[in-house]
């Protein structure tokens, strides 16, 4: 292994005082002079038509300062989300806002003011939606396709017969929108020694980061300055301007710490930019912050799953084919893409020897859906898992051997076009989780004592863990400062910070005399990818590396102009550039930074390469003269899928009198390339253990069919985990073996860290009970007593969006 | 609806009981006695309940603290949660109480919330919480107790229009053991057994205790009767902390020679009062304290019970509490 300066070693980054002391500040802290407060007028219906709106009471009411409907801002074709609606389509959706002098102000006008909707049919269920003569969720229709071909929407509905078949665990006969395959399917179901078929439904539930999102707003010299909760930073800019409607060099955003996103804050998201437009209306700096409750409805959900799944498997457990098929709950604004996400992460996770997927898109009155960790891998992990189980049952193997067998290796090819991976190693994952588990010994362990009895499971996350192609920036300054520009979000993984020690690296420096610049576009940062999908670690260690070797070349170009001889004569090290045959001979990098700005031209920033982004470029013009520039576009090579691979096993015990167990045991395997940042790799892997043990038996998103109101809206009623409900120690370790297409071997690891966490208990809860497939998420309490009781369950098969 | 933002109002924080007790009558309706306020900041915050005035019960000391008496224990109203659970003579001497005193909520909730607070809460039905016009709300409909009403947390009996559960976890435990809850007005104080201080949609739709506006429970009597019994508490939720019962069981056993002297049980989370099994307990009564005394006992526990659409796990539940009161005490 390399022996790295500052790869692989722990930090302190610099937000973590901050966020300790209370000190760190998020967007509801900051003030200005003039501010007001905004808040909401939400709809009361699941869908419907504003007719009219009376707000002449709050003309002469005390403290009101105005107010901004849907007619002051721009219209957006329905499905989409709007920043103000007159179109509603779910409790919860904005309509109007109010500005007072303070927020109490501001609520007590919302009671004054009368709002006439005309009610819609709606559907918060999308088999009931889907169903011959079921309501539409928008008067346009009930299906909504995304593509490259061309977006629309349509309307698709199922027989009663097609729906019952459905419900009754059959293979779905009715329209779908969505298919893609590799080999022989038929073919390899007819080489299958086990075939069965089962039906899942995966309920979606909501993001519930802890910040209610907040925007302030104000405008100075035709510039719109937001202090946002924004996952991203760089990337919130063309969609925040385009929302605002100017040039994205007319918008400052401002977002220093996020309390959290979970990927609902990955874009620059409608609501952010309302403050925007009530400024500009009024003149005044506004500021919105959303109620617990409405970040229950406009935080968005993950997507749900009502689907089935079809799988052959060889005698020595390979899995000969696979047929998914996935009807996806994608809310009211068809946002989602999770169906196919899951598809690709079977093809990848499980390596079938050919595949088809099919789905379809349905909309829903429910809460707008947005990509959520692993939007659709730790779906259809938690699917996947127990049924695992049943192949391995089946085929009289080990469940861990019939993973090995099928894990995804460096050889595997992925996907509908079979797409290489850039390095894979499950397997490995795999052996390290099952040694720290010991998990020949619990598996073969009794596992009746009375009413306990024990369970353990194992399970498998994956998600595209990179993307290319991004700018990187670092600037040293004449009192020999490295500064880092790191345009990613602060959305509390420290990626951020982690991902620019790649070019403390590159630059053999004192990580002490760095400064990361970060959070504000004032601070000149470059364009960066969006912080989610895991794809920072890959993405910013390869761009910072490029913009530290063009700091390094440049370097030495300068001392070489400066003390003779060329560039390939110098080296670094120790914070100097130095002659290699005579090392004593050599410029500081402080001198190099003050050299730079005399030379100009590139070196000082005073030009730069055409092919880095505008927000980058104008970065740069910024900081221009002010030391040694360091940028460039990631144009490294990259080719293939580049996994995020996590495997997890755990051990419950389970009292078959209550439904209740207890997780006795936890082991989380990172498979993720070189380990970056051993710290926030942990937290990644415990956060998404939590994550996923609250995905598998607690979290929830309950509507109710009659109204169309939802259940959840609060932390206590979504029933997020909460320490007692998890294992006080959570073990945690890392593959750790280099991916051969980063500078540095990284891959990212977010998402998959949950993905493994829910399909491994979900497996310990069916291993439990003997290896019962609920073939639903979450498995909750009642599930398991009903079925322990021999019970029917309470809802209808393939229900979804209810207890 | 959870906005956040509680309305305005007056708040007054009497010195003792007599001034409390004026404020309330004074106030009538537009007062809300609030002491820990785990429940009435919820409703406040979520504008559901918009009191004009607040009669903070928390500085009035005679309230406060848990003293042994000749006949048992007094506990003021005011006593915290967490006192309760920590409490050495409760500990000794009403071990169920304890118990039922360390599940409630969370640490958090139990450092501040009170038992007075914890056995007057309001219902936990999601509907009414969210502010509609239910029944319990004074409207004319149950959105619960319809063919697609989400009611898994709801009753299994005594359903009356309304089908909310008692979600006190100290409830069954004071029924068991036979407490008085005491209650001051202008007339004086008057006592009634925690056994009839909680009332069902039957008595009153709009409250869940016999509490009459211008009342204040004060303090909460447990008599010697069932000191040092055999003892059993448990609480299924979801959650294993920060969560209000699916089904809980209180039980008070005295036993001598193996054989169930006396029994009292009572369960939560499964009608709007905490409900006596008093079938169960005349069939454990003069039994043998074993498996088969409390399988018999545990098989009468749901009967008579109405499951609504999505709570019938509750029958099974119930049951199997009842069976490990009798079984595991």
């Amino acid at each position: 292994m390399t022996d790295y300066k500052h790869i692989g070693k722990d930090f302190v980054p610099p937000d973590i005082l901050g966020k300790v002391t209370g000190k760190a500040k998020y967007a509801e802290d900051f003030r200005v002079d003039g501010m007001v407060f905004a808040r909401l007028y939400t709809s009361p219906i699941a869908h419907g038509k504003v007719t009219h709106i009376d707000t002449s009471a709050l003309d002469t009411m005390e403290g009101v300062i105005g107010v901004l409907t849907a007619d002051d801002v721009p219209a957006v074709e329905a499905p989409n989300a709007a920043i103000l609606t007159n179109s509603p389509a779910y409790i919860g959706d904005p309509i109007l806002a109010v500005a007072a002098v303070d927020e109490l102000t501001a609520e007590e006008a919302m009671t004054r003011i009368k709002v006439t909707i005309e009610a819609l049919p709606f559907a918060v269920d999308p088999l009931d939606s889907l169903i011959e003569g079921g309501p539409d969720a928008r008067e346009e229709g009930n299906i909504f396709v995304r593509s490259r071909e061309g977006s629309g929407f349509r309307t698709v509905k199922w027989s009663q017969q097609q729906v019952d078949e459905f419900r009754a665990g059959k293979e779905p006969t009715g329209e779908f929108t969505d298919e893609w395959s590799y080999g022989d399917v038929e073919g390899g179901f007819a080489n299958a020694e086990v075939i069965f078929e089962a039906p899942f439904v995966t309920t979606g539930y909501a993001h519930m980061s802890m910040e209610a999102r907040t925007a302030m707003a104000y405008w100075q010299n035709g510039t719109c300055y937001v202090y946002g909760s924004a996952q991203s930073q760089s990337f919130w800019m063309p969609g925040l301007a385009r929302l605002l409607g100017v040039e994205m060099s007319k918008v400052v955003l401002i977002s220093e710490n996020t309390g959290g996103g979970f990927g609902s804050k990955i874009g620059a998201y409608p609501i952010a930019a309302l403050p925007g437009y009530f400024s500009k209306k009024l003149g005044r700096p506004v500021q919105l912050r959303i109620t617990r409750e409405q970040e229950y409805y406009i935080g968005s959900a993950r997507v749900g799953f009502q689907g089935w799944i079809k799988m052959g498997f060889a005698r020595n457990g390979r899995m000969t084919a696979a047929d998914v098929f996935i009807i996806e709950d994608i809310g009211p604004n068809a946002t989602g893409g999770d169906g196919s996400s899951a598809g690709g992460a079977v093809s990848l996770v499980y390596d079938p020897a050919a595949m088809r997927f099919r789905g379809l898109p349905v909309l829903t009155n429910t809460t707008p859906r947005g990509a959520q960790r692993g939007p659709g891998q730790n779906q259809i992990a938690a699917v996947m898992a127990p049924l695992m189980d049943r192949a391995a049952r089946e085929l009289h193997m080990d469940p861990l051997e019939i993973r090995k067998i099928n894990a995804v290796n460096s050889d595997t090819t992925v996907y509908a076009e079979q797409l290489p991976v850039t390095s894979a190693y499950m397997t490995e994952a795999l052996e390290k989780g099952a040694d720290m588990f010991d998990w020949d010994t619990k598996y073969n362990q009794p596992r009746r004592n009375g009413n306990k009895v024990i369970g353990v499971g194992i399970g498998q996350g994956y998600h595209s863990a990179g993307t290319k192609g991004f700018d990187g920036l670092i600037r040293i300054t004449p009192d020999g400062k490295i500064h880092l520009h790191s345009g990613i979000g602060n959305l509390g993984t420290y990626s951020y910070a982690s991902t620019t020690r790649a070019a403390a690296e590159v630059l053999k420096c004192e990580w002490e005399d760095c400064v990361i610049h970060h959070g504000n576009t004032e601070a000149n940062l470059p364009w960066s990818s969006y912080q989610a999908g895991s794809v920072s670690t890959f993405t910013h260690t390869r761009a910072n590396y490029v913009a530290a070797m063009d700091a390094v070349d440049k370097m030495k170009a300068i001392t070489a102009e400066t003390l003779g001889g060329v560039a390939d004569d110098y080296d670094i090290d120790g914070e100097r550039v130095f002659n290699i045959s005579s090392p004593a001979q050599g410029m500081t990098y402080a001198a190099v930074a003050a050299r730079a700005i005399q030379l100009g031209g590139a070196y000082s920033g005073a030009s730069y390469p055409d092919d880095i982004h505008e927000i980058t470029q104008r970065a740069v013009q910024n900081i221009a003269g002010t030391g040694l520039i360091g940028v460039a576009k990631d144009k490294l090579a990259q080719e293939g899928v580049i996994p995020g691979l996590a495997a997890a096993f755990v051990e419950i015990e389970l009292d078959l009198e209550t439904g209740k167990y207890d997780i006795l045991d936890y082991v989380g395997i990172a498979e993720c390339g070189t380990v970056m940042h051993p710290q926030g790799l942990a937290g990644q892997m415990k956060g998404g253990a939590v994550w996923g043990m609250g995905m598998a038996g607690l979290e929830r998103h309950v509507y109710d069919p009659q109204n169309g109101l939802p259940a959840n809206v609060g932390y206590h009623q979504c029933g997020i985990p909460t320490y007692l409900d998890v294992p006080a120690v959570i073990r945690t370790s890392a593959v750790d073996l280099p991916d051969p297409q980063n500078p540095f071997g990284a891959r990212g690891i977010g998402e998959p860290a949950m993905g493994c966490s829910v399909a491994a208990l979900t497996s310990a809860i069916s291993d439990a009970l003997g290896g019962h497939t609920f073939g639903r998420t979450p498995v909750s309490r009642d599930m398991i007593v009903n079925h322990i009781a021999g019970k029917p369950q309470s809802f209808k098969p393939q229900q979804t969006n209810n207890f | 609806m959870a906005k956040d933002m509680m309305t305005r109002f007056e708040l007054y924080q009497p010195a003792d009981i007599a001034g409390a007790l004026e404020l309330a009558g004074k106030l009538g309706p537009d007062g809300w006695l609030i002491a820990g306020g785990q429940d009435s900041l919820d409703w406040f915050k979520d504008r559901a309940k918009r009191p004009g005035a607040v009669v903070d019960l928390s500085r009035i000391e005679s309230m406060r603290g848990i003293r042994e008496t000749d006949s048992g224990l007094e506990i003021g109203a005011l006593a915290t949660v967490t006192e309760i659970e920590e409490n050495t003579l409760i500990k000794s001497r009403y071990a169920v109480l304890a118990d039922a005193a360390s599940r409630v909520a969370s640490p958090q909730i139990r450092n501040v919330g009170t038992i007075g607070g914890n056995v007057c809460q309001d219902t936990r039905c999601w509907y009414y919480r969210s502010g509609i016009d239910c029944y319990r709300a004074g409207g004319s409909t149950c959105y619960a107790d319809t063919p697609e009403g989400m009611n898994r947390e709801h009753c299994l009996f005594g359903a009356d229009r309304c089908v909310a559960v008692s979600p006190s976890d100290l409830a069954p435990a004071l029924v068991v053991l036979d407490a008085s809850m005491v209650i001051q007005n202008k007339a004086g104080e008057r006592t009634v057994s925690a056994q009839d201080f909680f009332i069902g949609p039957d008595t009153d739709i709009e409250r869940m205790t016999v509490i009459e506006a211008g009342e204040i429970l004060t303090a909460i009597r447990i008599p010697n009767t069932w000191a040092g019994a055999r003892f059993y508490f448990e609480k299924v939720a979801d959650r294993n902390t920060w969560d209000f019962a699916l089904v809980n069981v209180a039980a008070a056993i005295q036993v001598e020679n193996d054989i169930i002297q006396d029994i009292r049980i009572a369960c939560g989370g499964v009608e709007c009062v905490p409900r006596r099994m008093s079938v169960a307990e005349d069939i454990a009564r003069g039994s043998a304290k074993n498996e088969e005394t409390a399988r018999l006992a545990a098989g009468s526990a749901a009967r008579g019970a109405v499951p609504l659409n999505y709570n019938h796990f509750k029958i099974s539940l119930l049951e199997n509490l009842v069976l490990r009161a009798i079984r595991d005490s």
